[in-house]
């Protein structure tokens, strides 16, 4: 069998258990955890909150990924950013609105959107055309987001999943209608263009703490302890290997 | 039901997980057909999500007098018109593929033209949206590679030690990029192993 393989699964078991445990450990405990500052993810927890107290809308956008390919977990942090916000806004008159690029992902945002609902006692102000598809291909998902946008009540919209350079027609139009902007992708080409067109960007893993600083839940403080090992842990091995190298060891 | 539908999310997963790290072991007979129902599922979820789209929220901007219902009613007849001619071509055929693409293409092709110029102009605008350092350096390293990926210093392959400074910077966005993309599979990892033990759902049923 491959080594990589063996190591690859090592690190799942070890990442996976370690947190388990961690969750349960958090969940005996009391206290608040405190996070490193993003002042973006701070800027739209209050523009959230804005847009439940001048009644405008909160836009999500998916992004135009696909539900099987190995680059969705960043629509499905999406989602679940999206359900905090549905909760968030769930005393607005304009509950959120979703859109994506993929069927797949259409119908888990309306599962979504009709969970928030329920769990906030707003199930009358749910509709399922909240959370649909706007496009199969990127140009026309962008289009069809673009018309969602240009809605008088939107003034809100976060742009997370995986998006292409057509993204920067998203954000521009966000920004020059004087919407609050928050984007992020894992792809490196959108992120470079949602430097150059948006305010608030998140950028990297950014993306994926996003649900933990919405929600302060123990399983996503646990996931985020855990990615900051894994992250020092292959820091440390990235430096050591590079020395080796110089070293003519390796 | 919702523990149901959780246990079979787990199970799936776990399943396709451990069939991809140990592919000499019998779980392969299971993980394939799963693996092809996922893409059945999917391909059934686009459908419902296109007819949705187009008979649901199109539809009713028609019905409503909505302000932009003429765009609706284009839409709704373009797929009409669409869905009729793959019936009668066939969606394979060089007469249906010329048809769809003779329409699709140039557009595509004016609007990512149109993006072009529409990046530039913000790019432009950068400074005024990030009034930090992070956006200072941005801007600086953008014009900074513009300059060197244009050609006007190639006259720099003649001095050594000029031509092995460019070399390097030539890295530079390599190695941060590798560094997002490192970040980038952490952050799926976790995402990853969140939704396959269930503390994040975005299946509620």
């Amino acid at each position: 069998m491959k080594t990589e393989l063996i190591l690859g699964f090592l690190v799942v078991l070890l990442a996976a258990v370690w947190m388990i445990l961690l969750s349960l450990r958090k969940q005996r405990g009391a206290g608040q955890a405190v996070f490193r500052r993003i002042p973006a993810i701070a800027r739209l927890r209050g523009a959230v909150g804005l847009s439940v107290e001048d009644g405008s809308r909160v836009h999500v956008s998916l992004g135009n990924g696909d539900l099987n390919d190995a680059a969705n977990p960043s629509a499905l942090a999406g989602l679940d950013a999206l359900h905090r916000v549905g909760q968030l806004s769930a005393t607005s008159d304009q509950p959120p609105v979703c859109t994506s690029g993929n069927g797949g992902f259409a119908v888990l945002s309306k599962d979504v959107l009709s969970q928030a609902a329920r769990e906030t006692n707003t199930l009358d102000a749910y509709d399922p055309d909240h959370g649909y598809l706007s496009g199969v291909t990127p140009l026309a998902y962008t289009l069809g987001a673009m018309e969602v946008m240009s809605e008088p009540g939107v003034k809100t919209n976060v742009f997370t999943g995986s998006f292409g350079p057509e993204a920067g027609f998203l954000t521009t139009a966000s920004e020059e209608r004087g919407a609050f902007t928050l984007a992020g992708s894992e792809s490196i080409i959108a992120q470079s263009v949602f430097m150059a067109t948006a305010r608030d960007v998140i950028l990297g893993e950014e993306l994926y703490v996003l649900p933990a600083y919405l929600v302060q839940r123990a399983s996503y403080i646990a996931s985020l302890k855990v990615q900051d090992f894994l992250r020092i842990l292959l820091g440390g091995a990235l430096v050591i290997g590079a020395l080796l190298k110089l070293a003519g060891i390796l | 039901m919702r523990t149901v539908n959780f246990l079979i999310a787990v199970v799936a997963g776990l399943i396709v997980l451990l069939g991809y790290f140990f592919p000499g072991l019998e779980l392969a007979v299971i993980r394939k057909p799963l693996l092809d129902w996922a893409v059945t599922l999917s391909g059934v979820a686009g459908l419902v999500a296109i007819l949705n789209l187009v008979f649901h929220v199109h539809w009713k901007r028609v019905h409503d007098n909505h302000p932009r219902k003429l765009y609706s009613a284009v839409l709704i007849l373009a797929f009409l018109l669409t869905v009729a001619a793959g019936v009668f071509l066939d969606p394979a055929s060089a007469g249906f593929q010329k048809l769809v693409t003779r329409v699709q293409v140039p557009i595509e092709s004016s609007l990512m033209a149109v993006l072009a110029i529409t990046l530039v102009f913000a790019s432009l605008k950068i400074l005024q949206r990030h009034r930090n350092w992070m956006g200072f350096l941005f801007f600086l390293s953008v014009v900074f590679f513009l300059v060197l990926n244009s050609g006007v210093l190639a006259f720099t392959a003649e001095i050594p030690i000029l031509r092995d400074l460019l070399s390097a910077f030539h890295q530079v966005p390599v190695a941060g990029a590798r560094g997002m993309l490192l970040g980038i599979a952490l952050g799926s990892l976790v995402t990853g192993i969140r939704i396959l033990t269930g503390s994040e759902k975005p299946y509620n049923g």
